[in-house]
């Protein structure tokens, strides 16, 4: 069921002859514990960073350009997908020189809505699949959901994983989910992905259920392991979504990983983050933890629907030095 | 060059106003020296100077102590405990209203980090006031009465000789609980950070604090001694170094002063193979480099298995290069500057001594600004017990890195020290934390964290780190006769 | 009766009035063993009172024998100290029992030192073994009331608790040779320290007497060292050790050619803890000991360890 390639590369790293979820178990909790106090404590210092004039209008900037701008309610109509991506692609109409956000970020059925409505731009197409945000569904609906996505053709793929599976120790079964998934990401057929290229693959923890740090680690490890091109944090459906300590964990995570591997992956947290000072805060940590090379809207995004227009708010104050309202940024 | 550089984020100074001299503040007012000398505080970022200070001579601290009797035997004595609280629930209040004026004065006066002052210093030093304030109307339920089941008493006239490293805190940490007791006090600052106090002689005021139950005496060694010496004192608090710990001790011994007295460390912070490994670099970060290293409980020794040696070293290296060195008044600055020239010689000196015994120096690629007094993150690596810097204190952001192979050998080094003031452990075995809790011999173990303070948690060392014990009900002992001590 | 009748063969056994008493040798008591002191010198010791009668030959302990006491000291310190509080509650209460049968003995030499009647050296025996009992009670109680958890402002359990400091050096009461002994000696060793006590330097038969208690009692060796000798030689020594952790100073009070002055001085070279005699400003006098004490003297000798640590998911 998982593809060879991340099997083998299992094996290798866990040093076993054969993945078992035996072997999974004792090479996730042989991972050093993390200790939630002194975890929080972190975060919560790198929150107390002052960032100002010079530094803060090229930080709203880059944040505007790491949003998926999403919206991922059961409303959602070819209408409000469309607006949503006019506003990916304009986000202050009365200022060109504002970035465009990294991705919108929709249900998969909508995406042959939203790469329509973004042909031209540089502008990627997230969908979410894997029967989001529960993931309550059979593995064969994931990969249907998931193929659909990328052959209607978007760029990424966030899926969610098997938290009950998680929580139950049955992590070889998550690792097999993560690596069909991603080898449904990498189909190429006639009608196939954009560009021809694989849909990067977006692996959501849904941090909230997992409830502790020491639970996040693994998960972040598991799913890297597993074939991730990112970890993201939430569905955002359900409370706590993206917290900073737990973004903090995740860009360990990686910054660990790719001195195991070599390989960099991505993190996205998402939901909850709405202020421009929040998306700062973030950035600030993805500086000082994972470092420079992920200041990058390739290896770091915001899940995020309202955070975009405070942060045009903040960009307008910067530009014009005075205080604006909500009536001069649109709502979608 | 990075692609996201923190503009500078300086604190304002305006909500300060320096003034160019400074009296003594004695008797609830600010008075002239009867010998008139005087010396200057500068900020050690800048060598720029702040004001200039009074020296007070043998003259002055005898006016001060008789002040302080004067209160003491008078209105100070006779009021009741809920009426002294009141005053120190004022004086916790008007600390944390006048919160940023104080952190901007420490950080100018100190060099400490504005985020710390802001955040830790201040906070804390309004904390121990609030903490004592309620324990002046309840001294007879502390559990100190004798079996007699008599309440304990004040000891009269309290000297309190504080260091530079954190002025205003270490001012709280003595007037807090020798004012709940009933005492009252003179406090001496030290010369190169004498402003919060002066300060805080302004909120005594505002706060309408009977003249003389506080008394603050500005000036160095000598008038630190005159004070200790002073007969009408009955009881000396000092924290600073052993060295003159020592020199204290000696000069009290056949009288029938109290002593409580905070000295030096040489902190061995211990990092086992399955520690929380991003939480025990960054308590390894904090145990060193937090305010420059000031610090009499500083980490400075760090213990680390074998095993994990290489990569807890990789690990601290990286992220030490985080670190932001630089203006103390700059929001983002995590090290600020050496408090004076003496003590970055001191660690200049020890430093090269770490050199030329072979251990292996790395510091952190930083800028120093030119003027100042400055000095980057080091790590030594390769200490042996018997290097100096293994050894001594150099209370200085110098880290010394010894490595060991099993718990006990661990603790044999932590305590192989004629100091005793704080350890650290991380490890996520609970059973090995206590039992090394247990072995270690030092007044206070922080298990995965280190360098927290609290005003309820006793705070003091073992054998040459000093005795007697602040904070908590084991700190307010030390200003009460009780007992037999009655 | 006839001197013929009254001459007895020599194997046959004395009469009560013929026979001459064994005499005790007077030693150091050190790390668990009696030595006579490396000096090899004596110094006699006299009766109290008009008599002033020969007692006898004790050991004048030298500053060599206080090393060696030291030394023995540290080397039973961590295993008593880590002993369970239980556990030396009940060692310490075997030496009360141990006392009660050598109470006559007891008695014999108090008042021969104190100068007491034999009903008023009795009472003082009793209230000796009371008062030991009394400290062995608290070997179990003493980090119950004087610890406890500190409610700090954060996700962090914080408790103190009392540890011994470590090795004691303590001058015994020049006056009362057993009960003011115990009263100095029993507060020290209950928390966990061991100590070496430089006995009364003219009465110091009754704390003789006691270290042979100790060394048929469970107290491990090493954990009470006794130092019969001069104490103004001695206890400079002492003062000055650089492995003493503290000095009691109660027998400062009456010693010949002594100032407790200097002996805090010369502890301030470690910073030892100080328990200054009893008294005003530089006099130094011997307190009543017979009232119940209070803890002064327990918590004179010990540490407040305080411990940290957070609390997290």
């Amino acid at each position: 069921m998982s593809s060879p390639s991340a099997t083998a590369r299992a094996r290798e790293l866990l040093g076993v002859g054969a993945l078992t979820n035996a072997s999974m178990t004792r090479w996730l909790n042989g991972l050093p514990g993390v200790d939630q106090v002194g975890a929080d404590a972190r975060a919560a210092g790198l929150g107390t960073r002052s960032i100002k004039t010079t530094s803060k209008a090229w930080a709203i900037d880059t944040a505007i350009g790491m949003i998926d701008l999403t919206t991922l309610e059961g409303a959602d109509t070819e209408s409000r997908v469309r607006s949503l991506c006019a506003k990916a692609m304009a986000p202050d109409p009365g200022d060109p020189t504002t970035p465009q956000v990294a991705a919108v970020c929709i249900y998969s059925d909508l995406v042959p809505v939203a790469v329509d409505a973004l042909r031209g731009s540089n502008i990627h197409v997230a969908a979410v699949t894997t029967a989001f945000p529960a993931g309550r569904a059979t593995m064969a609906v994931k990969l249907t959901d998931t193929r659909d996505a990328v052959r209607a053709g978007a760029h990424e793929i966030d899926m969610v994983i098997d938290r009950a599976a998680f929580l139950s120790g049955r992590y070889l079964q998550v690792f097999n989910e993560i690596a069909a998934i991603k080898a449904a990401c990498a189909q190429d057929d006639a009608n196939g992905a954009a560009n021809g290229a694989a849909a990067r693959l977006k692996v959501i923890l849904e941090t909230g259920e997992l409830a502790t740090y020491d639970n996040v680690r693994r998960a972040s490890w598991l799913a890297m392991l597993a074939g991730a091109d990112f970890i993201k944090t939430s569905t955002g459906k359900l409370s706590p979504a993206a917290t900073l300590p737990v973004t903090l964990i995740m860009l360990e995570a990686v910054r660990d990983w790719r001195d195991l591997t070599g390989t960099q992956i991505g993190v996205k947290p998402a939901g909850g983050i709405r202020t421009a000072k929040d998306a700062m805060t973030y950035l600030v940590m993805v500086n000082e933890i994972a470092g420079d090379d992920w200041v990058d809207p390739h290896w770091f995004r915001f899940g995020a629907s309202s955070l975009l227009n405070d942060l045009l708010l903040q960009r307008q104050k910067l530009a014009n030095g005075r205080y604006c309202g909500a009536d001069y940024v649109t709502i979608d | 060059m990075a692609k996201f550089e923190y503009a500078p984020a300086p604190e304002s100074r305006a909500i300060l106003h320096i003034r160019p001299s400074y009296g003594l503040f004695i008797d609830g007012e600010f008075v002239q020296s009867s010998g008139g000398s005087t010396f200057k505080t500068i900020n050690p970022s800048s060598e720029e100077v702040l004001a200039e200070v009074t020296e007070a001579g043998a003259a002055d601290v005898d006016i001060a102590v008789r002040a302080a009797r004067k209160a003491f035997d008078g209105p100070w004595g006779r009021l009741p405990g809920a009426e002294r609280a009141k005053y120190l629930f004022r004086i916790a209040r008007i600390l944390q209203e006048r919160s940023r004026e104080f952190a901007v004065l420490e950080s100018l006066d100190n060099g400490k980090p504005i985020k710390e002052s802001r955040d830790v210093d201040i906070p804390l030093a309004a904390a121990h006031f609030f903490y004592h304030a309620g324990w002046a109307d309840k001294l007879d339920h502390a559990g100190l009465s004798d079996g007699a089941g008599q309440p304990p008493r004040p000891l009269g006239v309290v000297g309190q000789v504080i260091p530079w490293n954190f002025p205003l805190l270490m001012l709280s940490w003595k007037i807090a609980p020798a004012l709940a007791a009933g005492n009252t006090v003179v406090l001496k600052p030290a010369e190169t950070t004498p402003l919060t106090a002066l300060l805080f002689a302004e909120v005594c005021q505002q706060a309408d604090l009977p003249a003389g139950v506080v008394n603050i005496i500005t000036g160095a060694g000598q008038t630190g001694r005159h004070l200790v010496e002073h007969p009408g004192v009955d009881k000396v608090a000092f924290t600073g170094s052993t060295h003159v710990g020592k020199a204290i001790a000696r000069s009290l011994a056949g009288t029938r002063k109290r002593a409580t007295l905070e000295l030096g460390g040489k902190a061995a912070n211990i990092v086992f193979d399955d520690a929380a490994i991003d939480q025990a670099v960054e308590g390894i970060v904090n145990g060193i480099f937090f305010n420059q290293g000031h610090v009499c409980c500083a980490g400075s020794r760090l213990l680390v298995q074998e095993s994990v040696a290489d990569d807890v070293v990789m690990r601290l290296k990286r992220r030490v290069e985080t670190l932001r060195v630089g203006d103390p008044l700059d929001k983002n600055t995590d090290v600020g500057a050496i408090n004076s020239a003496a003590q970055l010689a001191r660690i200049r000196e020890l430093t090269q001594i770490g050199e030329s015994e072979g251990a292996t120096r790395w510091s952190a690629p930083c800028v120093l600004p030119e003027r100042g007094f400055w000095f980057a993150p080091t790590v030594f690596t390769g200490v042996s017990q018997a290097h100096r810097i293994a050894r001594e204190e150099i209370f200085g952001p110098v880290l010394s890195v010894l490595t060991f192979r099993t718990p006990q050998e661990a603790v044999a080094k932590a305590n192989n020290t004629p100091y005793g003031l704080s350890a650290g452990v991380w490890t996520e075995k609970g059973s090995r934390i206590l039992w090394m809790a247990d072995q270690l011999r030092a007044g206070v173990i922080w298990a995965n964290t280190f360098n927290r303070f609290d005003p309820t948690s006793p705070f003091g060392g073992y054998q040459e780190s000093g005795y007697g014990r602040e904070g908590g009900r084991h700190g307010l002992e030390a200003y009460l006769r009780t007992g037999a001590s009655r | 009766m006839s001197p013929t009748a009254s001459r007895r063969k020599a194997t046959e056994p004395a009469t009560p009035e013929q026979r001459i008493e064994v005499r005790k040798t007077y030693k150091l008591y050190i790390g668990g063993a009696f030595s006579r002191s490396e000096s090899g010198r004596t110094y006699k010791i006299h009766a109290a009172g008009r008599s002033g009668r020969f007692l006898a030959n004790a050991a004048m302990g030298s500053r060599k024998d206080a090393r060696d006491a030291v030394v023995a000291a540290r080397d039973a310190f961590e295993r008593w100290a880590m002993a369970t509080a239980y556990n030396r509650g009940q060692v310490l209460y075997r030496v009360a029992e141990l006392m009660e049968g050598r109470r006559g003995q007891f008695a014999t030499e108090v008042a021969a030192a104190e100068g007491l009647t034999p009903a008023r050296a009795d009472k003082v025996v009793s209230a000796a073994i009371d008062r030991w009992v009394w400290y062995a009670g608290w070997s179990d109680k003493i980090a119950q009331v004087l610890g406890g958890v500190n409610p700090v402002a954060g996700p962090y359990f914080n408790i103190s608790a009392p540890e011994p400091t470590g090795v004691v050096a303590a001058l015994a009461p020049q006056c009362s040779s057993l009960l003011g002994l115990i009263c100095v000696l029993a507060p020290i060793v209950v928390s966990g320290n061991t100590e070496v006590i430089l006995t009364s330097e003219h009465r110091p038969l009754p704390a003789v007497t006691l270290s042979e208690v100790l060394a048929t009692s469970d107290v491990p060796a090493g954990v009470i060292n006794l130092i019969t000798g001069r104490t103004a030689e001695v206890a400079p020594w002492l003062a000055a050790h650089q492995d003493v952790n503290a000095v009691d100073l109660a027998g400062a009070a009456d010693a010949d050619g002594l100032a407790w002055a200097d002996l805090e001085r010369a502890g301030a070279d470690n910073l030892k803890r100080v328990l200054r005699p009893a008294g005003d400003g530089a006099d130094a006098v011997e307190p009543d000991w017979s009232p119940v004490p209070d803890l002064t003297r327990i918590k004179a000798y010990l540490e407040t360890k305080t411990i940290w640590h957070p609390k997290g998911g």
